[in-house]
């Protein structure tokens, strides 16, 4: 393992307790992330999300989690008690969730959401904080921050909301970014607007983002490895650029199944799941970094 | 089949009024699959609502198999066009069995053998008999999408508006009720008119492809055009960079249009 790891997952297990016995949303995935891009990829029920959450330890109480190994820049989470996490989330782990209109306090401005994130984790004044928020602000290209700050949650679209958690979860700091589905809630070209602002800040500052998404195809051009989900289970992790060379029959399958463009109007291949691809073990591609 | 001329639609009063739909004119042959692709706000789903009946506030002329049709429409026009709409979990009557939704257009229309046409239309988009029974939440999004379009197919229409028919979907599914869609236009011989925000969908859907922004027709172009490239406008051309992935460099030439 190299110290430019930030997080190592090891055997991951999530399971909801149900009715008719429990649910295992996610088994057995590791893999380890350090200063670089990489996507989280599946359908919806693969376990993508969970993975996130579980990793900073925001899934409901009845969810029975257990890992191996979780650990961030060498610390073992899986040891930290409740207040050791709050200190983990927002200033060395911060997520992003998928819509803004949920994430963010209805009955408060922006601004001051803001500012709050960066001033639990620093012994700042007022005046300061509210400098550094209009920085942010402006990082993440709104164009009159002052305006903003003053906002309502209801008072922005989408795109800017978006830009705002965005804010609200890099000002902190934090070494490692989980943006769970940032942008499936917008346009094509705002979506990749925002990807290009998280991209900029990620490489500024030296961050790992871990990007989950179930858009293969925008993963694939904007993530450096990418790790393929199903049913719980990581199928592979490619590299971004040998995505469209790999073999797997279930990553083969979701590409094909995307209408194209330049495709001739044929009917599309239909995804055809196999029980088997639960079972294998392909541990063996995750030997991941050297 | 379906000739739609100066269309306007507007919201709102004073400082709130906002002009959704402004002048959108076109036309759609019979047995066509026409697409109108834009990002929110663009009015694309506004004029699908106009030529459903959904709204009222509409100026214009809208035509349907040679008649004019009016803001109010008669039980024959709804015989004649149907909808399916973008989410599948919100369009189905959660305490009605998929048997009951698919029956109830039957009864309206007075049509006469309900279950042998639930029958047959439950096995054209692929549904066996075991669903007719269910509800709605056992069901999943790609299997209640198929209802929502038995529903609509249930009273033999020939033009069927579709309002982002699979975006809620996964890409899987989606796949599947795109096949879906295009079997039975082809058997049916139906006219469609599909609203979508992803050009991919579309341009494999359609080969008249409008695309709007801000409520007006930006630009009307064929399939062909679309995958060479032959685009005149600004905007549709940034719409097919953005479509076709992240590129870094390209981002910054985006404008706001």
């Amino acid at each position: 393992m190299n110290s430019d790891t930030l997080l190592s997952v090891r055997n991951l297990n999530v399971s909801f307790p149900s009715a008719k016995g429990d649910v295992q949303a996610v088994q057995n995935v590791s893999f380890a992330i350090g200063k670089e891009k990489i996507g989280i990829v599946g359908e919806s029920g693969s376990g993508k999300s969970v993975t996130g959450r579980a990793i900073l330890r925001l899934l409901p109480p009845y969810a029975k989690v257990d890992a191996e190994e979780i650990s961030f820049k060498g610390e073992n989470l899986l040891t930290y008690n409740d207040k050791q996490m709050r200190q983990i989330r927002g200033k060395q782990i911060s997520m992003v969730m998928q819509d803004p209109k949920y994430s963010l306090n209805p009955v408060r401005t922006v601004g001051e959401q803001i500012m709050e994130a960066y001033s639990i984790h620093r012994r700042v004044s007022r005046r300061q904080a509210k400098e550094q928020t209009l920085n942010m602000l402006a990082a993440v290209r709104i164009r009159n921050p002052e305006q903003v700050y003053k906002l309502y949650p209801t008072e922005v679209s989408g795109g800017m909301g978006q830009r705002i958690m965005i804010a609200m979860m890099l000002i902190p700091e934090p070494s490692l970014l989980i943006a769970d589905e940032p942008t499936s809630a917008l346009d094509v070209t705002v979506q990749l607007q925002v990807l290009a602002i998280l991209d900029d800040l990620v490489s500024q500052r030296g961050m790992g983002l871990l990007f989950v998404s179930h858009d293969l195809e925008l993963v694939s051009s904007f993530c450096d490895r990418i790790i393929i989900m199903y049913g719980g289970r990581i199928m592979e992790i490619v590299e971004a650029a040998e995505l469209h060379n790999s073999t797997h029959p279930y990553t083969r399958g979701l590409l094909n199944c995307l209408p194209k463009i330049e495709g001739k109007r044929e009917r599309l291949p239909v995804l055809k799941r196999d029980e088997s691809w639960l079972k294998a073990d392909f541990s063996h591609t995750l030997s991941g970094r050297e | 089949m379906l000739k739609v001329e100066n269309l306007n639609v507007i919201f709102g009063h004073g400082s709130a009024r906002n002009h959704a739909v402004e002048d959108v004119s076109f036309t759609v042959n019979r047995g066509e699959s026409f697409g109108i692709v834009g990002e929110s706000g663009s009015g694309k789903s506004t004029v699908l609502n106009c030529i459903a009946g959904l709204l009222h506030n509409w100026r214009g002329t809208l035509e349907i198999a040679g008649t004019m049709i009016g803001h109010k429409r008669d039980m024959a026009f709804f015989r004649m066009v149907q909808m399916v709409f973008q989410d599948p979990y919100g369009s189905l009557h959660p305490r009605h069995t998929i048997d009951r939704t698919l029956k109830e257009p039957v009864a309206i229309h007075q049509l006469g053998d309900a279950n042998k046409r639930v029958e047959k239309v439950l096995a054209e988009v692929g549904l066996g008999d075991r669903f007719r029974f269910r509800y709605p939440h056992q069901l999943s999004g790609g299997q209640r999408q198929r209802v929502a379009i038995a529903r609509a197919l249930i009273l033999e229409p020939e033009v069927i508006l579709l309002d982002e028919p699979t975006s809620a979907l996964d890409v899987s599914i989606q796949a599947e009720v795109l096949n879906l869609l295009q079997d039975i236009r082809l058997e049916r011989k139906l006219t469609y008119v599909l609203v979508s925000h992803d050009l991919a969908v579309v341009s494999h859907m359609c080969d008249h492809i409008m695309v709007m922004n801000h409520g007006r027709t930006v630009e009307e172009i064929t399939r062909n055009q679309l995958q060479g490239g032959e685009l005149c406008n600004q905007y549709t051309r940034q719409l097919l960079v953005a479509s076709k992935g992240y590129d870094r460099a390209a981002i910054d030439q985006f404008q706001d249009y």
